[in-house]
């Protein structure tokens, strides 16, 4: 396998494993302060803030991760994506900084204010919607290119369906993944008032995500045909996630498995996103960048994979370490530690 | 002068650094300065050690969440507002951005266990042992990131072939000539600063509540820390003006107000330019620039008139280099004042001048830090990759840099402000004596629970 194609394969999973995290985090700030709206917050803000305080910076590094080495392997991305998302990705890291810094203050601050709870939870929202500006306009028709000057156009964006279903699927997906972590770590923690009201969430969010997930679909096809032609021939795998989704649903209806329930949800992502990326390809920025058109110099390429190897023998043990003492750890997670 | 995109791009940028600064070298100074308390309180079995650790790392994680999300803006900033410099740049420094990811990964993953396992080992050596990852990856991530910067200004380890970069060696990139004495500087002034910020913060408070056992144990081991690193920053500064001297002469001629090279020339201190660029009202020190710049009071000294003048930096870098300088060997001789005190018994190393010059201190040593980093960037101008790319060709064409500034600017007003209320809360409410008697009660209560009144 070439070394561009390792890069974008290792970036894909990366991104994923942002979508997965970070929206455990996005949607359990809505929860949160959706709950203490609704009074119900001494039921689950402990338990959030159990699980949160710990990894909220880890979850932080997978975006950045996951940016620079997607400029690292491929810096002309830097350049169409740069110029033409500079407002979009303002906006975005201007809510992150605002979410993550709030999120400490509120945390380990001494006092706890509904503000910054509602700054939290508001830009939970925000940042999927900003975010996936870029995954909207990666699919091409939304860049115009005047000379060397590349820029955003926000008419064709604002009006155009595909770019709100996409907005609304990260959105919903969010709640939706985040539901079913939190039932699963409420199920661990034996706390039944939580579980009991993170499950109705689970549920509820369900069909939206679903609904979505095929309305985006649709407009993929009538916005760019060769995307929608290549993912139709990998209807498998965008079967296997219809089929993961109804495990975790069945799962968590019938009240057992929850941990299982999360990994179907984890697969179902999985399988989508993959499907969606694998019929992507070989286009970064459809049509201006290509995974082969835009690769970096061999030397630096093989250092990048080659930093990333030892990177991960890093990695790998001391996030095992993080899961071990925070989320497999029935003391902790019960608040006994 | 009218503001165009680059300006205003530079200023965007400008402003977010600067900001981001503030921060960065808390994130990196301090966690050596907890993992040295904690140590410390186990070692003496000293419980103000340990609450001095548990403390500091408090404060220390709400200064790291603002470090974090503004790290997180310039890392997306390098694309959006330089978008040309990351297409042409991104092939040859990718690899030290990424691994400054790495670095940083590895001490979020251990800070976050570190902040929540206390009383959970065992052994107390246990948990002090996580201090160390955190410390390396603080440490790490800076050393990487400023190879970055050190390629910025000595761009090495490609080929230029038509205006682009091949024959790209990432690591020759990494470990160019300006990476040594940059690296050293950062880290030397990150830990001195770290170590002054808490000594400040304990003469601060006892200029306020009066002597303590706990913040006087709190000055006297951060005034030892700040002695060790401010002799190795003065160190460090000097290896850095004879790196200037060597490969970036324009910067230190700009600095120094050197325009006519010359054997034997004198090392300039403040004063005032005139428009024929006679130097007026400066103290001269005779020879001192050639000793600073080689070891040698007869070396030769490049001027600036060797070079043409659009590629002068502004010399207005001369008062931020003086300023640097002139507060770096301050916060050296404050900390060397604070011990002959202590061993000349006659006199009290906490009276009140000396707590105000400490305190005093503090602020005084983020002021250089900026400077060290204002002269540094601005004195490369009008390059952003020396010698290769200036910083016209990399900006961004968007207008809407303008408005962005703004808003940039409204976000680290309020993030520094809510910091700021939120620490203060954090600590005012509850001073470190009060923690400690609490503290003491619940451990006795522990023993008494275990029957065991002997301990």
């Amino acid at each position: 396998m070439s070394y561009e194609l390792i890069g974008i394969t290792v970036l894909w999973l990366f991104l994923y494993g942002y979508l997965i995290i970070a929206s455990i985090d996005f949607g359990a700030g809505f929860f949160a302060f959706y709950a203490r709206l609704t009074k119900q917050d001494h039921l689950i803000n402990r338990l959030i803030s159990r699980y949160l305080s710990p990894v909220w910076e880890i979850t932080n590094v997978f975006f950045v991760f996951f940016y620079i080495g997607i400029v690292g392997f491929f810096p002309d991305t830097a350049y169409y994506y740069g110029a033409a998302l500079l407002v979009p990705a303002s906006i975005a890291v201007i809510l992150l900084a605002v979410r993550g810094s709030f999120y400490a203050f509120e945390n380990y601050g001494s006092k706890k204010s509904l503000v910054f709870l509602f700054l939290y939870g508001a830009t939970g929202l925000l940042i999927p919607a900003s975010l996936s500006v870029a995954l909207t306009i990666s699919e091409g028709g939304f860049i115009l290119k005047q000379g060397e000057t590349v820029s955003l156009d926000y008419w064709e964006l604002f009006t155009n369906p595909l770019s709100w279903s996409i907005v609304g699927l990260a959105i919903v997906s969010v709640l939706f993944i985040s539901g079913t972590f939190l039932t699963f770590y409420a199920s661990r923690a034996e706390d039944h008032a939580a579980l009991k009201l993170m499950r109705n969430y689970a549920l509820f969010w369900s069909t939206p995500t679903i609904i979505l997930a095929l309305t985006a679909f649709i407009y993929l096809g009538q916005h760019n045909e060769r995307h929608f032609q290549n993912m139709m021939d990998l209807w498998w795998l965008l079967g296997l996630s219809v089929a993961f989704f109804m495990i975790a649903m069945w799962l968590i209806y019938n009240g057992r498995r929850y941990g299982l329930a999360f990994i179907c949800v984890m697969l179902q992502f999985f399988t989508a996103f993959f499907a969606y990326g694998i019929g992507h390809y070989p286009y970064i920025l459809d049509p201006y960048i290509t995974v082969q058109s835009s690769a970096t110099s061999p030397a630096m390429g093989f250092a990048l994979v080659a930093a990333f190897i030892g990177g991960l023998f890093l990695l790998i043990p001391s996030l095992w370490l993080v899961f071990k003492l925070f989320l497999f750890d029935a003391d902790y997670v019960k608040g006994k530690k | 002068m009218a503001i165009d995109t680059v300006m205003w791009s530079r200023l965007v940028t400008g402003l977010t650094l600067a900001f981001h600064v503030i921060f960065a070298t808390i994130g990196v100074g301090i966690p050596l300065m907890i993992a040295i308390a904690e140590f410390m309180g186990i070692r003496k079995k000293d419980p103000h050690y340990t609450l001095m650790a548990k403390r500091w790392a408090r404060g220390f994680v709400i200064s790291v969440a603002v470090g974090v999300v503004t790290g997180t803006v310039i890392s997306l900033q390098l694309a959006l507002v330089w978008p040309n410099f990351m297409k042409m740049a991104g092939n040859v420094i990718a690899l030290p951005l990424f691994m400054e990811v790495f670095a940083f990964f590895f001490e979020a993953i251990f800070l976050g266990i570190y902040l929540y396992t206390w009383d959970r080992f065992k052994n107390p050596y246990t948990h002090w042992l996580l201090t160390i990852p955190i410390v390396i990856g603080a440490g790490m991530s800076a050393v990487f990131i400023t190879t970055v910067n050190g390629f910025m200004n000595q761009p090495e380890g490609f080929v230029m072939e038509a205006g682009q970069f091949t024959a790209v060696d990432p690591v020759q990139a990494m470990l160019n000539t300006a990476t040594f004495s940059k690296v050293f500087h950062v880290l030397s002034s990150a830990y001195l600063t770290g170590a002054i910020l808490l000594a400040g913060i304990a003469a601060f408070a006892m200029l306020r509540k009066g002597v303590s056992a706990y913040h006087k144990k709190a000055l006297n081991l951060m005034m030892a820390v700040a002695l060790l690193f401010g002799m190795l920053n003065t160190l460090a500064g000097d290896v850095s003006a004879k790196f200037l001297a060597e490969h970036q002469p324009e910067k230190l001629a700009a600095a120094e107000w050197h325009f006519e090279t010359e054997s034997g020339s004198d090392l300039i201190l403040m004063g005032w330019l005139n428009a024929e660029h006679e130097i007026l009202g400066a103290l001269h020190l005779p020879k001192f620039l050639s000793f600073l710049a080689f070891g040698d009071f007869n070396a030769e000294v490049t001027g600036l008139e060797e070079f043409p003048q659009e590629e002068w930096p502004p010399l207005l870098v001369h008062y931020l280099f003086d300023l640097m300088v002139g507060i770096g060997f301050a916060l050296v001789a404050i900390s060397l004042l604070y011990f002959l005190f202590k061993l000349w018994k006659k006199r009290n190393e906490l009276n009140k001048w000396m707590l105000r010059l400490v305190a005093l201190s503090a602020p005084l040593a983020f002021l250089g830090l900026e400077l060290g980093w204002f002269y540094a960037e601005v004195g490369r101008q009008p390059w952003i990759i020396r010698g290769i790319m200036t910083v016209e060709e990399a900006a961004t064409t968007s207008p809407t840099i303008r408005t962005l500034f703004f808003v940039f600017l409204l976000l680290y007003i309020v993030l520094g402000i809510v910091c700021v209320i939120v620490l203060r809360r954090l600590f005012n409410n509850n001073p470190a004596e009060v923690e400690m008697e609490k503290w003491a009660k619940e451990m006795h209560n522990q023993t008494i629970d275990k029957g065991d009144p002997a301990q």
